[in-house]
């Protein structure tokens, strides 16, 4: 009797919790069947945006876990991608080398900005979410400053493609070179001015920070009289226009350039990219004097080394010369590597490792492995499946976000931003520096943030300058609506909610169609705006009724 | 004497908070082992004393402390609670410092986590090492089993019983390395009785393992059960120091009640009173309170009309329950008859219309509205209450300034508020005139029965006479009943007709105002055996 | 020396107004100057800060009764703009403007009775609306702002959908050509444009007065200030001060919150309709999504913090705002054309107020 009941508690208890996800899921099975359409259109579609989102929501998770609530500020991270990109197309780099510079561009700015919004939010504890909404439209208005004013009106920019066109004559902007110089010097006479401040206040002065700050403006204004960086820093005053133009094309430029990464060239990278890290592990070991496992590196190098060995096969070779697999590849494929991975997990823990092996924990992925590939073999979903395209390297992408997100949190740092998360007081009292930890995790989220935007403008083909302004509102959403909360949010929330939230945007436009009749133009965006700004209110309104029930 | 090696000796501590001299020349001396009981009532310095030994920032920022302190024979200097922890001293803390989302070993390794390097660490910074979950597993296990608490180190700590909790706090000291001296304070007043001895039992073993514990309480059962010596301290000065076996529960009750002679209201006003036990104002039958820190488990008690009924005891026993349920501010079960009807504890502001009034012990938190000035204060409740201080326009009422400031400025002679105008913010007044200001409020209503909570907390010696005496003649001339909730009994001894003590949320007795020190002493501490009834 | 200026009480009253609000009044002046240097005609732009001072003055006092309760910066007034947009629209469906009886009467008194109307109508839905937001915000104490933010952009997304899809059928408001919805922007022209704006309106040389909406202003203002001088308004303001100090004295605080929601939303509702009948149009779908941020800009911008406003933040703040707003503009296209300078400027400055003010509140020490 008693086990029957705690039985439909739990399961009652379970439905409550993820009811913003059935809802959903419910509201996606409607709009799906009232648009009429079929399954060949909806599923590429749909696996299309998961690859363009998945990134940026799951650098979502990193502060939720810190404490600090749905971080609004994201939007800070995609304007940093954007400021990047600007600056890598102007300089005319292409392809996927030119990304990955703009993305390495990109890491220094999200940084720098994500400590800003961290320090910020340090003021602010217990009202960041509101504070990083309204961070969000303020730096906008920098963001408007910097991209229809300063490019090409303080400083001058050849470029017509980039650059709206209009009559310069009105005043004379000054060179990249001269700009940064001026940064430069500003910021090193403010550094100064500051630490004189605070010696006639007789407080302590931060050498070691003082002298960073110094020799980092130091440096760059030396950068400024290097010859061979005379390209990237114009010296003429010549501009084609003020403000940066709406909308840039990425054709030819961008466009596809993560998504288009062969298999073959992943494969040759991450061979090398092992064999160095093995390699420096292994010295490093040996210097500290660490235990040494030769078995179970020689066996897991052996391994790589075979399946790289394997892509010589000719047939092999050829298959992973192409940058897609088809989704029908992966289903099929996924019950044997599945049940793979976990014999390999078996293996490795019965006779290398010699720990136990809890054989309880491989069930689920292989049964779900199973149900999808049994799934597969309806008519109407292998059609479908049939015609979607995986693009590999890009998803690999979100995998290693994924592994990021989990990683962290088995080091000392994540355990340190979990206690912040839990609990401020018990966690300074701890001896954990609270302020500095919410800090590095804003980073974190803020350069995720900025590489997850690289990635949706790369599949997008368009950079619209100013339209990034929705980013933060959608991506938590879509995290909420995977039954995230504003304190607890996994990796696999975060993939069920991009699954299911631009699910119920493909279906929804031509449901509302067909109840509307006739052409849904504006009123598809308002719906959209609508649900996310619905889903957000309710989890909000949720968050804030328990917290104050539980007081 | 042997040289005794004492773990911790602390050598004629004193400390001066602004001029209010706290400690007056205290010594504190724990051998190795040893379960030491620190006790005295509230404001006895116990507190203070063991800031001091922490390291606390709140007392290097008022200018530090004068004494000595030896840890094992060395002088030590204990500038922050690092300090403290690198010296070996531990401290459980009344209020848990545990992470409910988090599992037992999760808890008992927090902020001291162990961790293995790896390639990133190496290169970027020790905060990457991974977390070695198996050997802080194996650490918690072991600081579990020598405190003898069966449970598991993987399951969370939500939802736990608190005795648990408290095992958990405990294992978490002791796996710090070095520990010499663990601090209890008062941690058997969220256990339950079963739990309480279990924890005393835990005390004992730790003890035997040569870590020494200060168990600070005001339990004389627990001390006489458990501790080996005890320090006793009064209004910040040292007492006595006794083994356990020389001594015994009247002794100690004694010893902490202490002599006091003086005598706090001067004017003697004529009393043609007639109080009887028929006449009675307010009647508590099994009335309970629930206000966090001032429980309230079920108390018989009559308040006779026109009397001064005194109610102490010692802090977090449930006193300040009392008035706040009464007056609606927690949530109050049981039955309050006043005047023959009975009280509806659910509907805000009941009380007041029964001519109820109540000035608060937390002055700034609920008496007063510190931006507002004095004038606005003091009309408010009756405002609220009464319809005063208004002025009818049309249909319409809006405040009367001018009525307001007259009868501000009547009360602000009356009770010598200090002040430049009405007008002023209250906000920046002295604490003591801060609470004439709250007394002149609760008077405007014009009630019938008064609870004034803690009356002179935080105020100079003339403002406290000056109250007392105003409470005395309200009585006297007006025949209102005062009910003075105070812990510091030589203001109830001073102007009550009876004293209630109450302990762990009941009536422990009622007592007059000359009745013997150690039978006040007793009736704080929990020892009286017999409750309810009044001695003569 | 520099002790003395330091202690003196001027020093002390301008640091407690805060550094950011003293850059703002600096600007302002600066900006005035500006406008007389470059010869853009003071007097004009002077009177153009009068009348966005009266046009967005109402909204800015719809803070007062939620900051003074306790609910904090209502952000969610785009959902009192909204229901005070339908109570418009319908009394411009119902024609009352051009109703021939009332007409006879006077061409004046069918424009004032439409105005009238919609002023009404606006009210009841807002009451109505206001009712329940506040119960909702009852139950989210401590976290009010984020909520209210929210569920402010999912009305107006909600109402987006409705402007579209509601049967209006009036020409002026639904678009021409069978198209769907109604229009972006609806003209006042036909009804009741400038109906209180027109009122005793005068000229100074090139400076307008709308006096008649000043006056409303300031009537609206004297409303607020008279309730919150009633028994009813100082028991709200005390449970926004001190909800325990409020408890004590036997007030039930749930209730008075519920009235300053209620208060602050139908002033939000009178406020978009006394705007749009000097701006002569009502904006329709996002243009009042940032509403809520620019009036609680205002009154920080006048004094006000998180927990305090007074009317005379609402003078002050909305005055400085808008003034910089009126003036800005032609500065700004003077000195640097063709850029959306002033813009940039009222995001900037509306933003960094609130983000300051929301700094200020510091919840928690640096050690926690």
């Amino acid at each position: 009797m008693n086990k029957n009941t705690n039985l439909i508690k739990r399961i009652t208890q379970m439905i409550f919790d993820s009811k913003v996800t059935i809802l959903f899921l419910l509201l996606f099975i409607s709009a799906a069947i009232i648009s009429g359409k079929s399954l060949t259109f909806i599923i590429p579609e749909l696996f299309t945006r998961i690859a363009r989102n998945g990134f940026l929501i799951l650098s979502l998770i990193i502060p939720i876990l810190a404490g600090m609530g749905l971080n609004f500020g994201i939007v800070i991270g995609a304007m940093a991608a954007q400021i990047s990109l600007f600056i890598t197309i102007y300089w005319g780099l292409t392809g996927i080398s030119g990304f990955l510079i703009t993305a390495l561009l990109a890491l220094p700015i999200a940084a720098f900005l994500g400590t800003l919004v961290g320090r910020l939010f340090n003021q602010m504890k217990g009202s960041e979410m509101i504070g990083g909404l309204v961070l969000g439209y303020f730096a906008d208005g920098f963001y408007w400053l910097l991209f229809l004013f300063v490019f090409g009106g303080v400083i001058a920019l050849d470029n017509s493609k980039l650059m709206i066109a209009s009559d310069a004559s009105a005043y004379n902007p000054v060179s990249i070179n001269t700009a940064v110089r001026c940064v430069a010097v500003f910021c090193l006479a403010l550094t100064l001015l500051l630490a004189a401040v605070r010696k006639a206040k007789h407080l302590a002065v931060p050498v070691k920070t003082l002298a960073v700050k110094c020799g980092l403006a130091v440096f760059v204004l030396v950068l400024t009289f290097i010859p061979q960086l005379e390209p990237f820093l114009s010296h003429s005053t010549v501009t084609n226009g003020i403000g940066v133009k709406n909308s840039i094309d990425l054709m030819g430029i961008y466009k596809y350039a993560l998504d288009t990464v062969p298999m073959i060239k992943i494969a040759e990278y991450g061979f090398y990219i092992y064999i160095i890290i093995r390699l420096v592990s292994l010295v490093m070991k040996m210097i500290y004097r660490q235990k040494i496992n030769w078995k179970s590196i020689v066996i897991k190098t052996a391994i790589v080394c075979g399946a790289y060995a394997l892509t010589f096969i000719p047939a092999v070779d050829e298959f992973m010369r192409r940058d897609k697999v088809y989704l029908i590849t992966v289903v099929d494929v996924l019950l044997p590597f599945t049940f793979g991975w976990q014999a390999a997990k078996w293996f490795n823990a019965r006779f290398i490792e010699k720990k136990s092996w809890n054989w309880h924990r491989a069930v689920l992925p292989v049964a779900g492995a199973a149900v999808v590939y049994l799934v597969s073999f309806i008519p109407a979903v292998y059609k479908a499946f049939q015609l979607t395209q995986i693009p590999v390297m890009t998803y690999l992408c979100i995998g290693g976000v994924c592994l990021l997100n989990n990683g962290l949190m088995k080091t000392k740092l994540g355990q340190d931003m979990r206690t912040v998360g839990q609990d401020r007081t018990v966690a300074n009292a701890a001896g954990i520096d609270v302020d500095k930890t919410r800090i590095i995790a804003m980073v974190f989220s803020t350069v995720l943030a900025a590489w997850g935007q690289l990635i949706y403008l790369q599949n997008l083909g368009t950079m619209q300058t100013f339209g990034h302004t929705m980013v933060a509102q959608y991506a938590i959403a879509a995290l909420l609506v995977g039954g995230a909360s504003v304190n607890k949010a996994t990796n696999r929330q975060a993939l069920l909610g991009v699954f299911l939230f631009h699910a119920l945007f493909v279906v929804a436009a031509p449901a509302i169609k067909v109840l509307l009749g006739g052409d849904a133009g504006a009123i598809e965006e308002y719906f959209r705006a609508f649900v996310s700004y619905g889903v957000i209110a309710l989890a909000l309104a949720l968050h804030a009724w328990k917290k104050k029930a539980a007081k | 004497m042997e040289k005794t090696e004492y773990v911790l000796k602390m050598d004629n501590i004193a400390k001066q908070y602004y001029g209010n001299r706290v400690l007056k020349g205290v010594d504190l001396s724990i051998k190795p082992g040893e379960i030491h009981a620190l006790m005295g009532e509230n404001g006895a310095g116990k507190s203070t004393l063991m800031n001091i030994l922490f390291g606390m920032p709140v007392i290097h920022s008022t200018g530090g402390f004068e004494g000595t302190v030896e840890i094992m024979g060395q002088p030590a200097n204990i500038d922050s609670p690092t300090k403290a922890m690198e010296y070996g001293i531990g401290m459980v803390h009344q209020e848990f410092m545990l992470i409910p989302g988090f599992t037992v070993a999760e808890n008992i390794k927090i902020g001291r986590e162990i961790t293995t390097p790896n390639l990133l660490s190496r290169i970027i910074g020790p905060t990457l090492e991974t977390l070695d979950f198996e050997a802080m597993s194996r650490d918690a296990r072991k600081a579990l089993k020598t405190i003898g608490l069966q449970i598991e180190d993987y399951i969370k700590v939500a939802g736990l019983p608190v005795g648990y909790m408290q095992f958990i706090e405990i294992a978490r000291e002791i796996d710090k390395t070095g520990i010499k001296l663990l601090v209890f304070d008062e941690p058997t007043a969220v256990l339950a009785e079963s739990e309480a001895e279990r924890l005393l039992e835990a005390m004992r073993v730790i003890a035997d393992q040569g870590i020494a514990i200060i168990f600070i309480t005001h339990r004389l059962d627990e001390v006489m059960a458990v501790a080996d010596s005890m320090t006793v301290l009064r209004d910040g000065e040292f007492v006595a120091r006794k083994e356990v076996k020389d001594t015994s529960v009247v002794d100690i009750a004694e010893l902490m009640i202490g002599r006091k002679v003086e005598k706090l209201v001067e004017e003697e006003y004529e009393d043609n009173r007639v109080l009887s036990d028929e006449n009675v104002a307010i009647q508590l039958r099994d009335y309970k309170v629930d206000m966090q820190g001032e429980r309230v488990r079920g108390i018989d008690l009559d308040i006779r009309r026109g009397e001064i009924l005194g109610i102490g005891g010692l802090a977090g026993q449930g006193k300040l329950g009392i008035p706040n349920g009464i007056m609606g501010l927690y949530p109050a079960a049981g039955t309050v008859t006043v005047n023959g009807q009975v009280l509806n504890l659910d509907k805000l502001g009941e009380a007041l219309r029964h001519k109820i009034a109540f000035v608060s012990e937390d002055r700034r938190g609920v008496g007063l509205l510190l931006e507002e000035s004095i004038e606005q204060n003091i009309v408010f409740s009756a405002l609220q209450t009464n319809d005063r201080f208004m002025k009818k326009v049309v249909w319409m009422q809006f405040y009367d300034h001018k009525s307001a400031s007259r009868h501000a400025n009547d009360m602000i002679g009356q009770l010598d508020i200090r002040c430049r105008s009405s007008r002023q913010s209250v906000g920046r007044l002295s604490g003591g005139n801060q609470q004439k200001v709250c007394l002149a409020r609760a008077l405007t209503l014009e009630p019938e029965i008064l609870f004034v909570s803690e009356p002179t907390r935080g105020i100079d010696i003339g403002a406290k006479k000056l109250v007392l005496e105003l409470l005395t003649k309200l009585n006297r001339e007006t025949g209102m009943t005062i009910i003075i909730v105070s812990s510091e009994l030589v203001e109830l001894r001073s102007i009550a007709d009876r004293i209630a003590i109450v302990s762990d949320g009941r009536l422990a007795c009622i007592l007059k105002p000359d009745d013997s020190d150690a039978n006040f002493g007793l009736a704080m501490s929990g020892a009286w055996k017999k409750g309810g009834e009044e001695e003569s | 020396m520099t002790e003395s200026i330091t202690n003196s009480r001027v020093f002390k009253g301008l640091a407690k107004f805060g550094l950011p609000r003293i850059i703002i009044a600096a600007f302002f002046l600066l900006l005035l100057f500006g406008t007389a240097v470059l010869d853009l005609g003071v007097t004009s732009a002077l009177g153009n800060c009068i009348s966005r001072w009266g046009m967005y003055g109402i909204l800015a006092l719809a803070m007062v009764p939620s900051v003074q309760c306790g609910v904090g910066l209502n952000f969610g007034i785009s959902l009192g703009i909204t229901t005070g947009l339908l109570g418009g629209l319908i009394s411009i469906q119902l024609d009352i403007a051009n109703n021939p009886a009332l007409v006879a009467i006077s061409p004046t008194f069918a424009v004032l009775a439409a105005f009238l109307a919609a002023i009404l109508m606006a009210c009841f839905f807002a009451a109505v609306l206001g009712y329940f937001y506040g119960l909702l915000l009852n139950q989210v104490k401590g976290s009010e702002m984020t909520v209210t933010t929210y569920i402010g952009f999912s009305m107006i997304a909600f109402m987006n959908i409705m402007w579209t899809v509601l049967p209006f059928k009036s020409g002026t408001l639904i678009y021409p050509n069978a198209g769907r919805g109604i229009r972006n922007q609806v003209s006042l022209d036909s009804s009741y444009k400038g109906a209180i704006s027109n009122i005793l309106k005068f000229k100074i040389g090139s400076m307008t007065v709308s006096t008649g909406l000043i006056l409303f202003f300031l009537f609206m203002c004297l409303i607020v200030w008279l309730f919150m001088r009633s028994k009813t308004g100082l028991a709200m303001s005390a449970v926004g001060a001190n909800p325990m100090f409020a408890r004590a004295a036997g007030i039930n605080t749930n209730k008075m919150r519920l009235i300053g929601t209620m208060f602050s939303t139908v002033l939000a509702a009178v406020g978009i309709i006394t705007y749009s009948q000097e701006y002569g149009f009502f904006q329709m779908y996002n243009a009042p999504q940032m509403m809520g941020f620019i009036s609680a800009a205002a009154v920080l911008i006048g004094g006000a913090s998180p927990k305090r406003a007074t009317i005379f933040n609402v003078l002050l703040g909305t005055f400085l705002f808008q003034g910089i707003m009126a003036l800005g503009l032609p500065v700004a296209n003077q000195l640097f054309p063709g850029t959306s300078l002033s813009e940039i400027l009222r995001i900037l400055i509306s933003n960094g107020i609130i983000l300051y003010a929301l700094a200020q509140t510091k919840g928690g020490s640096s050690r926690e």
